[in-house]
């Protein structure tokens, strides 16, 4: 769907920074009448644009101060084994995402953890048990920022 | 960093919340069990304490007609003191960078590319990746698919 416009895109930044305004708040904003941005960001929802919404928590201040980038090369491929690794690797609580990626990694693993000791513990005993898992590289976060992307 | 001590109520809370943040609060009292004015004074709690910080909505670039995301692993010039800073600071005019991270490992900085097709990342990355200032050396991960991506804490 590319026929948005700049309103629609006005709209997509605004709910990026905060997803919890109102449809009359966002309206006053942007010079809509209320039911006119409702409809619009129905659209968006309805399109798959508007994905759905992220919780913003502080996670140093909910203990989890360490976040750890894993690149994982797999040993032995294979359908079956692509299969195995993602549902192994999906189940694990401190795995917060798995990007399949094409280059000198297979996947990349968003992997949070309370500290560094406790990110050695998911790393042997949970990571580097994973069936087919070969090399793996980490990078431990330092600092990220979202940008809004290009929207206008 | 002040760590926030949370009880159990406040750790469910957070869980249902994560899982679906769009829900009203009538409906997670509901879920809870608990009263709404005590759910909105929790909720008040962990807004406060700076725990809660808010809600983003997810846009999903590749129904906005983005096909093409790549991971760029950057290795910087570290002999140049403001190598970082002035790195970040030249990433952040490219619209099509939509995330910027910063490593302590191999990799100095990743940023998340994304384009509508290779024509167009071939021009991103030639007129304006390869520009930036202070690059030693890039890596690219092409993104085939997105297996888990909820990005929850396990509380």
């Amino acid at each position: 769907m590319s026929d948005l416009d700049e309103i629609d895109h006005k709209l997509l930044r605004a709910l990026a920074g905060d997803a919890t305004l109102s449809a009359g708040a966002l309206g006053r904003q942007l010079g809509l009448s209320q039911p006119a941005t409702w409809r619009r960001i129905k659209r968006l929802q309805d399109s798959g644009i508007i994905a759905g919404r992220r919780l913003d928590l502080d996670r140093e201040k909910l203990g989890f101060g360490v976040t750890v980038f894993l690149g994982v090369k797999l040993a032995t491929k294979g359908r079956v084994s692509l299969d195995d690794f993602e549902r192994a690797v999906s189940a694990i609580p401190e795995v917060q995402t798995v990007e399949h990626v094409l280059g000198m990694y297979d996947y990349r693993l968003r992997v949070t953890a309370r500290d560094i000791a406790d990110f050695e513990r998911v790393l042997r005993r949970r990571v580097m048990t994973l069936p087919g898992v070969g090399d793996v590289e980490a990078n431990v976060l330092l600092s990220e920022e979202r940008r809004p992307g290009p929207l206008g | 960093m002040m760590k926030i001590m949370l009880d159990d109520l406040d750790r469910r809370i957070l869980r249902t919340l994560q899982s679906d943040p769009a829900q009203s609060i009538p409906d997670l009292g509901d879920y809870l069990g608990v009263s709404t004015s005590r759910l909105t004074r929790r909720l008040d709690k962990l807004r406060d304490s700076g725990v809660l910080r808010g809600q983003q909505a997810v846009i999903n670039w590749r129904a906005m007609g983005y096909e093409v995301e790549v991971s760029l692993r950057v290795t910087l010039d570290k002999t140049q003191s403001r190598a970082f800073d002035d790195f970040i600071e030249a990433a952040r005019d490219i619209p099509e960078v939509i995330e910027i991270q910063t490593f302590l490992g191999r990799v100095d900085v990743r940023l998340s590319v994304i384009a509508r097709d290779m024509a167009h990342y071939q021009q991103i990355y030639r007129g304006g990746i390869l520009t930036l200032p202070h690059i030693a050396d890039i890596e690219a991960l092409m993104h085939v698919a997105r297996i888990k991506a909820d990005e929850g804490l396990p509380l």
